[in-house]
């Protein structure tokens, strides 16, 4: 076998603090042609030192280097499940580029914006048809801040109803960031076991009407669908509570089901998964968010809107939340989402979301006889297998670093919680069959060297420029800051 | 795998040592080496009234993050000060030198709900 992983010559590189070097410039000026004039003395700060000295070929070939050093989707395949991180084709960042869009101030007058607005608005029109939610707004900056926009509505509506009431049931297979939402709107989270899949009767035994939510991720985050996802909704609006769908795994239903028709009240998106933006390097992620009608008063402003005289903003909405970001949201992000759902159609989104599912489960049945698989329910979009067949005191650690070697990324490990050492893999839609299956015949072959040559797994990565880090060092005595 | 005679456990995998009207409380063996290497941890204050399986504190692991869960109701009247700066002490002494808080019981009718070490042995094996 061929693998993907191999070594080469990589180059070191020192902080550009030690490679600095006094006087050295990456400029040169024209000579002066005005008299020279000192700075007044109160205006210097005397006690900035130290900053780095460079010439230009220097600064150039730092980034590069480190640059190199990088693995991502543009280098190969990227399976951590719950990250969705498929491939974003390049049109979405020439659109986003286009200087009308990348270069608009967000001080312009509206009727200067239209453009803008138009995007902001169709964006919101095509969110709404795929969600099956009658309102979107664009405005949160990422799912979590989606999460928290979404349960301040929630709690905004149970507020004008008369009691904000006092707490959110979530299940053990929901989004980690779903409790932290839940408790910053002043719920008290109350966790709900399930069986892999929540059972309505669960839900029913917890409901009573100090309830204000349950807070449910659909397809859940071992990647099933939360099939009964209606009747729970039913018992939860009988009491007089509201459902929450963390829409982070949209990309098993896109064109397929839409959370609105299951009786769904509240979903964010996350544009920069579902909607293949460049995301993994800490954003700029985008959390729009869908609400029936009941909680349309309480959107946060503004709204953008179209009339007959063009699209506007508008502010003036009594009940709102507020305003949850600076301006309008990742205004750059939206402009990547418009242009993929565009470029893709309706057909293509729901082509997309089969071969995500398909992919998923091809990964599954080449892996199945080999890894432990602790939910035997069909999976969507992504496969958790266990650590607990694997032989040689090999955990999954251990398997994730081997990989590496292997020339891939880790899938996501040790979550969700509710799989003891949890392999999460979401291959997604972008990737060939013949990536799927170098990718099983290293977890194969990764698989028969934990039986027959453990070492190589307690060892890994040994390809690569770093060798295993002490994450407990890193983490119980982080160094925090570089000293000279 | 170590299942102290002397002590009480819970399904959230605390253990209790009951002295004199005082309850000390810490995760077990078996919750540190599920785990792995226990790199932060959260305690309440001295003071703090406790209400049985309602969370503590916190502990974090290099895999994970935790909540820790009251076996006993009662005010905590002492909380293992090293805990902060040594979190390893989990890891390396869960019975002893890891402990995490003292609680004054409240109901001592609570402990009869807790497992002992045989009870709590066939638990774990359950579960693993």
């Amino acid at each position: 076998m061929t693998t993907l992983g191999t070594s080469g010559l990589i180059l070191n590189e020192k902080l550009m603090f030690e490679h600095s070097d006094p006087g050295r410039k990456g400029y040169s000026l024209p000579a002066l042609d005005v008299p020279e004039v000192a700075m007044p003395a109160e205006l210097v700060r005397a006690e900035v030192t130290g900053f780095p000295e460079l010439s230009e070929v220097d600064v150039v070939r730092h980034f590069t280097r480190l640059s190199t050093w990088n693995y991502g989707v543009d280098s190969g395949f990227y399976p951590l499940g719950s990250c969705t991180m498929k491939y974003n084709p390049k049109i979405n960042e020439s659109v986003a580029r286009l200087p009308g869009l990348a270069g608009i101030h967000p001080a312009t007058p509206e009727h200067l914006s239209q453009g803008a607005l138009k995007l902001m608005y169709e964006l919101q029109t095509s969110l709404a048809e795929i969600s099956g939610f009658p309102a979107i707004t664009l405005q949160p900056a990422a799912g979590a801040h989606g999460e928290l926009a979404g349960m301040l509505m929630v709690r905004a509506w149970h507020e004008a109803q008369g009691n904000p009431r006092s707490k959110v049931l979530i299940p053990d297979t929901a989004h980690g960031t779903n409790p932290a939402s839940a408790t910053l709107c002043g719920y008290q989270v109350v966790p709900v076991t399930s069986d892999g899949v929540l059972s309505a009767q669960t839900v029913a035994a917890h409901m009573d009407d100090e309830v204000a939510a349950l807070m449910v991720t659909n397809p859940n985050t071992l990647g099933l669908f939360e099939s009964e996802i209606r009747a729970i909704c039913d018992i939860v609006h009988a009491k007089g509570g509201l459902v929450y769908c963390d829409g982070a795994n949209l990309n098993a239903l896109m064109g397929i089901a839409r959370p609105g028709d299951m009786g769904i009240d509240v979903m964010h998106f996350n544009l920069h998964k579902t909607f293949a933006t460049p995301h993994g390097g800490g954003g700029p992620g985008s959390g729009p968010v869908g609400v029936t009608e009941a909680l349309v008063p309480f959107l946060p402003v503004p709204v953008v809107t179209s009339s007959a005289s063009g699209y506007r903003l508008q502010y003036d909405r009594p009940q709102s939340i507020g305003r949850m970001r600076s301006f309008f949201g990742n205004f750059g992000v939206m402009v990547r989402a418009y242009a993929y759902i565009r470029t893709m159609g309706a057909a293509g989104l729901k082509h997309a979301s089969e071969m995500a599912v398909l992919n998923a489960n091809y990964v599954r049945a080449k892996l199945e006889g080999t890894f432990h698989l602790p939910y035997q329910n069909r999976s969507l979009h992504e496969v958790v297998f266990s650590d607990r067949d694997l032989d040689g005191d090999c955990h999954t650690l251990d398997l994730a670093k081997r990989l590496i070697d292997y020339g891939y990324h880790p899938p996501t490990i040790y979550f969700p919680l509710v799989v003891k050492g949890a392999i999460m893999i979401e291959p997604t839609e972008t990737e060939s069959q013949e990536t799927l299956d170098e990718f099983c015949e290293a977890m194969l072959a990764i698989a028969g060297e934990a039986r027959d040559n453990p070492e190589l797994l307690h060892a890994a990565p040994v390809r690569t420029r770093i060798r295993r880090l002490d994450e407990t060092a890193a983490a119980r005595k982080p160094r925090l800051k570089w000293e000279g | 795998m170590e299942f102290p005679e002397d002590l009480k456990f819970t399904e959230e995998h605390e253990w209790v040592l009951v002295e004199h009207g005082m309850a000390t409380v810490g995760i077990t063996d078996f919750a540190q080496d599920a785990l792995g290497d226990v790199v932060f941890v959260e305690l309440p204050e001295v003071g703090t009234v406790l209400e049985t399986g309602k969370s503590f504190g916190v502990v974090e692991s290099v895999k994970a993050v935790s909540d820790v869960y009251a076996p006993v109701s009662g005010e905590v009247i002492e909380i293992n000060e090293e805990l902060p700066d040594t979190p390893e002490l989990v890891n390396t002494s869960p019975y002893e030198d890891g402990w995490m808080l003292k609680i004054k019981l409240a109901d001592n009718a609570e402990l009869d709900d807790l497992m002992d070490a045989d009870a709590y042995q066939a638990f774990v094996e359950e579960e693993g």
